[in-house]
């Protein structure tokens, strides 16, 4: 699935710790535009759950998740 | 009749209830020890990330963790000035409640942080700063405890307030800590 999106943002937050994955992607995707995808590869174990989680409290999208060897990528829309 | 209109008044006030309070966290820090610091700072940071409002009040034992190491405060009694020796200067000497053994655990954990890339408590305050988190702090405990305002780091918008001001935002946020 992730060969037809296209990311418009890629953020490499490999090595981050909890709360920090969560307050950079914030931070980036408000300076992009709504429709935009941010893609975020992370380390954090904690951002399966969290990610989800702060997309709902935020209004944007997790359209695709991407499990690698060690690390995960998440495909962020901005909705709003 | 009567029933009906009791209803619709009171759906009319609850209505009213949900709109009062904002997507807001209003947090009390009092403790001075360092792993309930953290957890305050990364639920505020946290927050601040999802878009909350956040609102931090320091008192009491959480005021030293403000302090600049590299400052003194003017004009001290004996007693502002025993407060000043026996308490911690700054964030970077805040200790474990638990397992400390003279420091030896406080700077165990804090060699694990490290390693596993874990922010500390300073790069915690300045991450909270930076992403719009409102620190208050007590002014009652600065002036029991003998703390002077230009010993405390400064930052845009600090405040010394009273116990109104942190009333005032817990009353209209959704959700209120004490840590």
């Amino acid at each position: 699935m992730s060969d037809t999106i296209k990311p418009d943002v890629t953020m490499d937050l490999k090595g981050l710790a909890c709360p920090l994955p969560v307050i950079k992607v914030n931070q980036q995707i408000k300076k992009m535009q709504v429709g935009q995808i941010l893609v975020a590869e992370t380390t954090d174990p904690g951002a399966h759950a969290d990610f989800p989680a702060w997309a709902k409290s935020t209004g944007n999208e997790i359209v695709n998740t991407e499990k690698k060897e060690t690390s995960s990528m998440f495909y962020i829309k901005k909705v709003k | 009749m009567d029933i009906q209109q009791s209803i619709d008044s009171l759906k009319k006030e609850m209505g009213q209830m949900r709109d009062e309070r904002k997507n807001k966290l209003a947090m009390v820090v009092f403790s001075g020890d360092l792993d309930k610091l953290l957890a305050a700072f990364i639920i505020a940071t946290g927050a601040a990330a999802m878009d909350m409002e956040v609102v931090m009040f320091f008192t009491f034992w959480a005021i030293p963790a403000l302090r600049d190491g590299k400052k003194k405060g003017k004009g001290k009694d004996l007693f502002g000035k025993m407060f000043g020796f026996m308490l911690p200067k700054g964030a970077r000497k805040v200790k474990l409640s638990k397992m400390n053994m003279a420091g030896m655990g406080t700077g165990m954990l804090k060699h694990l942080m490290k390693k596993k890339k874990v922010s500390s408590l300073d790069e915690m305050i300045a991450m909270a700063l930076e992403i719009g988190v409102k620190i208050y702090i007590c002014e009652m405990s600065m002036s029991l405890m003998g703390f002077k305002p230009e010993e405390m780091i400064d930052f845009e918008g600090r405040e010394f307030v009273g116990v109104a001001t942190f009333l005032q935002h817990a009353a209209d946020s959704k959700i209120q800590l004490f840590i």
